[in-house]
């Protein structure tokens, strides 16, 4: 899970319990006009990305399948397939590429994203 | 396509970001495929020409549709229409324009070029309902654009000035045979004529395909131009002025202008080199073309004349290849081939050396490449020769996408592909057949694990035999097979994180994010009643309807909260999910067969509509179409698909292995005059063992190719392996076992849950989706256009 930013203030919105979303697969969350995809893992680790596919333009990052490329855990792009690395949202297979990435944590049984 | 291979090539090398790179495009849309233009023509949509997804590369900023205009080379600084940017270094990609030859009446509004994507689109509109066409060009341009035209509907015929077609690039004798070919396809050839006058063509459409002349304007600023035109460059692509670069069809490399895009990509190369501190000049481009032309494969490489030339002419089988050999025959300097251009990547790659086989074989063409020097250009896109090609093998590039990703080689035109594979057997590599980086297994072998040890879970198959967590390439394998093997709903458990997003959400992914949603109509026989409510849906829920190529009415447009009321409808009408997103069958097709036909011999509907109810739901490593046509005329298009019955007078002949996707194939015969149980057997056995045996994604196609028919008639029929049992038992659970996939997600309210846009705002649609009219229907907003 990405570090809080130093030095400002994080506002987490919960967005659904923990147990509503399957593990090994994402969700999208409306947070002001901001589209999140958020996923949870085998293990219970949550990430959250942006939506938004940039290679495709439309807001599906949050329907792809979830895995992992060497001890990268990835969201690949239900359009195309690109794997964007969940932890940077850095995509893997096109170089430059990347969605912004923010913090996701579970609390008394609910999933939190933070948006600045 | 040079300029963005250029700001491409920049960005790889500027690993600092030194450079800050705005790019002035005249037309409206990022690079693309000019290449393959005449495939849009085919269907091939503008996007899916694009050589410029967007945000590639990242940094640079893409200023479009604002051409530029002058340049001021003593203040660096460019200007278009409405701004001017200052510059460190400029390089021009402006391209060529077409050439119209000095013709009474060439701007007639019937008159075209053949150039962008606006060319073609004009074309397009102007063609419609009109009957004749006239190219004027017989080169390659010419050829592709009496392709276009022909395509368009209209009669076409070619006025080439030069004695034969193609005249750069063939001889007097493949000239000939081309033509043979190209009038075989209907379309009329004139060479060795001129044209004076448009208002003597008497044709409704004329296209000018006559050559190209570079875009050099821009060099009224002060710049050098060649004799010929272009910006006059050095073999290091800099312009008389030390600030200016060209590059392409634009630039004139010491006075020569190099119509190809593979120069035009060595020199964006060299500029990339030369702004980020190297030192690389333009090496003698490689003139090298293949390509297929109605249907004809041509190819030129390295000199087409020379001191000694051997010919091999078969106009039975319409194959003509020229080779160009030192005198003493052991160097091979060029070569020409038309009608078959499978020995093009082994030939273009041993220009310079020695012959990679034997003369009679390479004439024969399939020749292996054997004895290529390390020299030899291997992949002439991106200028990838042998020694790089090992080397990078040596680096632990085992397979092709590593080779790939490491020297870039296979990514351009694709031509060299065969050749690496055989470099790479060649080079004692057995190329894997695993699954993927999280099994070390072929899917064959995991149906077997999966089977035999009784495996019900991903987590278990991944724990046991696997690494990882998986990926898109075998989650969804194996949630296949586990519904092969009777897992359940696929939605149910774990199983619904393995499936893809069409799986997952029961519907067909868009271009945009929205489904499109597919019920059954088995064999395309349908009731009012059920039309009138697919009819009622569409409207009511603002969906695009279409018509489908396999007899069922597709609903486009639905965001994913729409899914479930929409299918509850459907659902409460009678009808089932059509599995139109799964590599399931999709739809078994018929004509009208003998109840309304006179000329039908049997009930081509009632087969088709048993055959389809029989095997839907059955999942299968690729999707599987199939028909029945009620005679040999064959109205279904039986053999186009996986499996095709054709009625006889005596019963049903089965065919199998059709369709075959990007490589169309016709089925063949697998057995005769079956009575309808025999059939239907026959058909479960093949279908399962296809299931069973098949490779993830390999079409019946190629697993039939593979297996040989005679073999899959001893195993299905004569039951050599001792299977057959096994395997229709396999399909007896199947066909018992089916449940409508959309009746039991309405049924239960965890599954339901998961079909929103928004897991914290249910009821919010996705605001990135709009939609506008076209031709009384709603149709997506282009997304790349959205403000």
């Amino acid at each position: 899970m990405p570090e809080q930013p130093r030095g400002e203030t994080v506002t987490w919105t919960a967005i659904c319990q923990l147990d509503h979303l399957l593990p090994e697969r994402g969700a999208a969350a409306l947070l002001g006009d901001t589209q999140v995809a958020v996923f949870r893992l085998h293990d219970n680790q949550l990430y959250a990305i942006g939506n938004g596919d940039p290679l495709s333009g439309a807001q599906v990052l949050s329907r792809g399948i979830v895995g992992t490329r060497g001890d990268v855990p990835v969201v690949l792009s239900p359009m195309h397939k690109q794997a964007f690395d969940l932890r940077t949202g850095a995509c893997l297979d096109v170089p430059g590429v990347t969605v912004p990435v923010y913090p996701a944590r579970c609390r008394d049984g609910l999933i939190e994203v933070a948006v600045p | 396509m040079v300029g963005q291979r250029f700001v491409e090539a920049l960005a790889a090398r500027d690993v600092d970001r030194n450079w800050a790179v705005t790019v002035l495009a005249e037309e409206n849309r990022r690079a693309y495929d000019r290449v393959r233009l005449s495939a849009y023509f085919e269907g091939v949509t503008a996007e899916e020409l694009t050589l410029a997804p967007p945000g590639v590369p990242a940094g640079a900023d893409f200023v479009l549709g604002e051409p530029a205009v002058s340049v001021d080379l003593a203040s660096r600084t460019v200007r278009t229409e409405a701004q001017s940017f200052g510059y460190d270094a400029l390089v021009l990609a402006t391209g060529s324009r077409a050439f119209v030859p000095p013709v009474a009446n060439a701007d007639a509004p019937h008159c075209f070029v053949y150039r962008t994507l606006d060319d073609l689109d004009a074309i397009r509109a102007h063609a419609a309902g009109k009957r004749t066409g006239v190219v004027v060009g017989g080169g390659l341009l010419g050829l592709e654009a009496a392709n276009a035209l022909r395509l368009l509907g209209l009669s076409v015929r070619i006025v080439e000035h030069a004695p034969h077609l193609m005249p750069l690039q063939v001889d007097l004798a493949g000239g000939a045979l081309l033509r043979r070919r190209v009038q075989a396809l209907d379309i009329a050839v004139d060479c060795g004529e001129g044209v004076r006058d448009v208002a003597d063509l008497d044709a409704d459409v004329v296209v000018f395909a006559a050559g190209i002349r570079a875009r050099d304007e821009l060099a009224s600023a002060g710049l050098a131009r060649g004799e010929r035109g272009g910006f006059l460059v050095d073999p290091t692509c800099l312009t008389s002025d030390p600030a200016v670069w060209a590059i392409g069809e634009c630039a004139a490399v010491d006075g020569v202008t190099y119509g190809l895009v593979a120069p035009g990509y060595a020199m964006a190369e060299v500029v990339a080199d030369r702004l980020t501190g190297g030192s690389s000049t333009l090496d003698t481009p490689d003139m090298s073309t293949k390509l297929k032309l109605l249907g004809v494969d041509v190819a030129s490489f390295g000199a087409t004349t020379g001191p000694l030339d051997v010919v091999y002419n078969d106009p039975a089988t319409g194959v003509y290849a020229k080779l160009v050999l030192t005198d003493d025959a052991q160097t091979l300097l060029g070569g020409i081939l038309v009608g078959d251009a499978s020995a093009y990547p082994a030939l273009r790659a041993s220009v310079g050396g020695p012959l990679p086989g034997t003369l009679a074989d390479l004439m024969a063409s399939g020749a292996a490449p054997v004895g290529l020097p390390d020299s030899a250009q291997v992949c002439s896109c991106h200028a990838v020769t042998k020694g790089s090609f090992l080397d990078a093998v040596a680096d632990g590039c085992v397979d092709l996408p590593a080779i790939k990703a490491c020297t870039k080689a296979g990514t351009g035109c694709g031509s060299c592909v065969p050749l690496l594979k055989s470099l790479l057997a060649e080079a004692g590599i057995v190329q894997s057949t695993h699954l993927c980086e999280h099994f070390a297994y072929s899917r064959q072998e995991l149906f077997d694990i999966v089977r035999v040890r009784g495996i019900g879970t991903f987590s278990e198959l991944v724990t046991a035999v696997g690494t990882g967590r998986g990926c898109d390439l075998c989650k969804p394998a194996v949630a296949s097979i586990l519904a092969s093997l009777g897992g359940g709903h696929i939605l149910d458990g774990e199983q619904a994180a393995l499936q893809d997003t069409n799986d997952h959400f029961l519907a067909n992914l868009q271009k945009d994010g929205t489904y499109s949603v597919v019920p059954r109509v088995p064999a395309g026989e349908i009731t009012p009643e059920k039309l009138i409510v697919i009819g009622e849906v569409a409207r009511d829920f603002g969906l695009y309807t279409k018509i489908t190529g396999g007899q069922r009415v597709d609903l486009f447009g639905a965001r994913v909260e729409q899914l479930p009321a929409i299918w509850r409808r459907l659902v409460d009408a009678g009808f089932e999910s059509g599995h139109a997103y799964g590599k399931a069958l999709r739809t078994v097709k018929s004509c009208v067969g003998d109840t309304w036909c006179r000329y039908g011999v049997q009930d081509s509907v009632g087969l088709a509509v048993a055959l389809e109810l029989r095997y839907r739901g059955l999942r299968a490593p690729h999707k599987i179409k199939a028909a029945v046509s009620g005679c040999a005329r064959e109205c279904a298009e039986a053999r186009g698909k996986d499996f095709g019955v054709i009625a006889t007078e005596n019963g049903w002949n089965l065919y199998v292995g059709g369709n075959g996707g990007f490589r169309p194939r016709h089925a063949d015969l697998l057995l005769s005059d079956l009575s309808t149980a025999d059939l239907v057997r026959y058909v479960d056995r093949f279908l399962m063992f296809y299931v069973r045996t098949a490779d993830r994604l390999q079409r019946t196609s190629v697993w039939v190719e593979n297996l040989g028919l005679d073999y899959l008639r001893d195993v299905i029929v004569e039951d050599t392996l001792g299977v057959a049992e096994d395997l229709d038992a396999a399909m007896a659970r199947h066909v018992d076992g089916y449940v409508d996939e959309w009746r039991a997600v309405l049924d239960d309210p965890a599954k339901l849950r998961r079909f929103v846009s928004f897991v914290n705002a249910p009821d919010t649609p996705d605001p990135t989706i709009s939609f506008t009219v076209e031709r009384g229907q709603p149709v997506p907003i282009s997304i790349g256009t959205r403000p």
